[in-house]
């Protein structure tokens, strides 16, 4: 399949975009707003093209865990769902990452606590960046907000997965994930070959042909001692992809008075609200992050500068805010604007929120 | 350009698939378009609504409070969509079903007999390709009608690319309806 230019939702597009990939296996449970990835791999069956293995599971539990062995023989694996499904997911995520695996996690997030709504939501903040599953760990997380970033990411998810053995979320929103907007899918890439596994992950329990030393996947180490050790390697892993692959989107920043920090659909509802302040004279600019881990802690400081405040426009209670005020140090006032359980706010209530909020 | 627009009615009206063929037909004619719909638990009977944009720039809401064109084929959508119609802007609106009429004079206000055309014509099947006849008539933006086709090429399944004359006609049709 050649580069291809399309009309389609962002559920749609992962779904395409993990077969261009080369993606070995999709393990997956149905749940609104996300149903349409697993319905869209049934559609191509790509089972018949790639050889990839689309697989609806008995449960999300038993998905994530089909995700944990495909990825510990090297496969490129993934999983999605929305976020009660994600939540059923943790345990899971928590082994993958102790066990320095790569893999790729999809949540369209909607609305919570507990089953929720069906709406779209960014409540999930949180749980993705700040663990979700036990002990000390971090995914790498991708925040798309146009469609066309629901295809790249599912590239750049699983190239920085391999990369770093590590599993990276992609978590987008039921806007993201239910809007149709033009793609560009790329070019088909062949699925990796044994030899080539073998090559790139040496760490890959695939068979001993070669009579290599065996190799052990496991997330327990009962000796303490042993246990920091991993620890630490992990943690050291961590502050590389910190200092390596922080992303984000600056949109006229430089020259205003006040800063929108955002991520996903609601960045692109506040680039209207940007728009509208200008009408009324007042100078906004955005800043995106595009990875909510590692977070682009030195970009907000630095945008702050010279601020007479910021607005973080979340769709929960105020989340992202924590970050974005460790990022200033008080240095100036930030607040929060969100609305709740599934409603979106309209680029005019974000243009409210900033004025009663920062301007008065 | 930049045309912001909502159609709404009832689930089963084609709502959703009228937004889809302009979204296509607009990206045939190369320009950005968004396709945000109203999704929950809808079935035929319920409200449904499309919010699409097509623009010659990069789109960045597809999330808005107002529009340039509001399409309403029911009661409930008309109510709900005529205040959000900008000011100088377009409401399109079928006479069928419709008690309380719009009441504004600050915009454009295009009654369209569709409901009507379609028994006319024979075919129910087609009534959105009528609205969004009228629709494509009163646009600021001139989509070509080649580019149309090549939308409803793009958004139906091969099986049913027999009907397209038919569809071609109905929206042919919805033009003549505007006065």
């Amino acid at each position: 399949m050649k580069e291809e230019v399309r009309l389609m939702k962002g559920n749609e597009a992962i779904a395409h975009a993990a077969i261009r990939y080369g993606c070995d296996g999709y393990f997956g449970y149905p749940i609104t707003p996300q149903s349409e990835v697993l319905e869209t791999l049934e559609e191509e069956m790509p089972w018949e093209t790639t050889g990839m293995v689309v697989l609806q599971a008995e449960s999300e539990v038993a998905a994530i865990n089909m995700v944990y062995g495909g990825a510990a023989s090297g496969k490129a694996v993934m999983t999605s769902s929305s976020s009660p499904g994600v939540s059923l997911k943790q345990e899971g995520i928590s082994y993958i990452a102790a066990s320095e695996l790569p893999a790729l996690i999809v949540n369209v997030s909607r609305g919570g606590p507990g089953l929720g709504t069906i709406q779209p939501s960014q409540a999930d903040y949180f749980q993705s960046c700040k663990g979700g599953g036990h002990g000390d760990y971090h995914m790498i997380v991708l925040a798309p907000s146009t469609v066309q970033e629901m295809v790249d990411f599912v590239t750049l998810g699983f190239d920085l997965a391999f990369k770093y053995t590590n599993p990276a979320m992609i978590l987008a929103d039921g806007v993201v994930g239910q809007m149709m907007e033009k793609v560009v899918l790329p070019e088909q890439r062949p699925r990796r070959t044994e030899e080539e596994i073998r090559k790139q992950c040496p760490w890959a329990t695939n068979g001993r042909k070669d009579l290599r030393p065996r190799n052990v996947v496991t997330s327990l180490e009962l000796e303490s001692a042993k246990m920091e050790v991993i620890n630490e390697r992990l943690q050291a892993r961590y502050r590389e992809i910190e200092k390596n692959e922080t992303r984000w989107e600056e949109i006229d920043v430089e020259g205003a008075d006040y800063l929108i920090v955002a991520f996903g659909s609601v960045a692109r509802i506040c680039t209207k609200a940007k728009e509208l302040a200008a009408e009324k004279g007042i100078k906004v600019g955005i800043l995106r992050p595009i990875t909510l881990w590692p977070f682009p802690t030195a970009a907000i400081e630095k945008a702050a500068q010279g601020k007479k405040g910021v607005l973080c426009v979340e769709l929960n209670a105020g989340q992202m805010i924590e970050d974005v005020r460790l990022a200033v140090h008080d240095s100036l006032p930030v607040e929060h604007f969100g609305r709740l359980g599934g409603i979106i706010p309209s680029p005019d209530e974000v243009l409210v929120a900033l004025q009663e909020k920062l301007i008065k | 350009m930049k045309e912001e627009i909502i159609i709404a009615g009832f689930g089963g009206q084609g709502v959703l698939s009228m937004g889809k063929i302009l979204a296509y037909s607009g990206l045939m004619d190369d320009k950005e378009v968004t396709w945000m719909p109203s999704y929950g638990p809808e079935q035929r009977g319920g409200t449904a609504n499309v919010t699409v944009i097509l623009s010659d720039e990069k789109i960045s809401s597809p999330i808005l409070d107002s529009f340039d064109i509001a399409v309403v084929l029911n009661q409930q959508s008309l109510d709900k969509f005529e205040p959000k119609v900008k000011k100088g802007g377009i409401l399109i609106y079928d006479a069928n079903g419709i008690n309380n009429l719009p009441s504004r004079d600050d915009i454009r206000v295009v009654r369209v007999e569709a409901t009507r055309a379609c028994m006319e014509m024979g075919n129910s099947k087609t009534y959105n390709m009528v609205i969004m006849g009228a629709l494509l008539e009163v646009m600021d933006y001139k989509l070509p009608m080649e580019n149309v086709i090549k939308g409803l090429q793009k958004s139906l399944p091969e099986r049913h690319h027999k009907l397209i004359p038919l569809n071609e006609a109905a929206i042919e049709k919805g033009r003549s309806l505007v006065k």
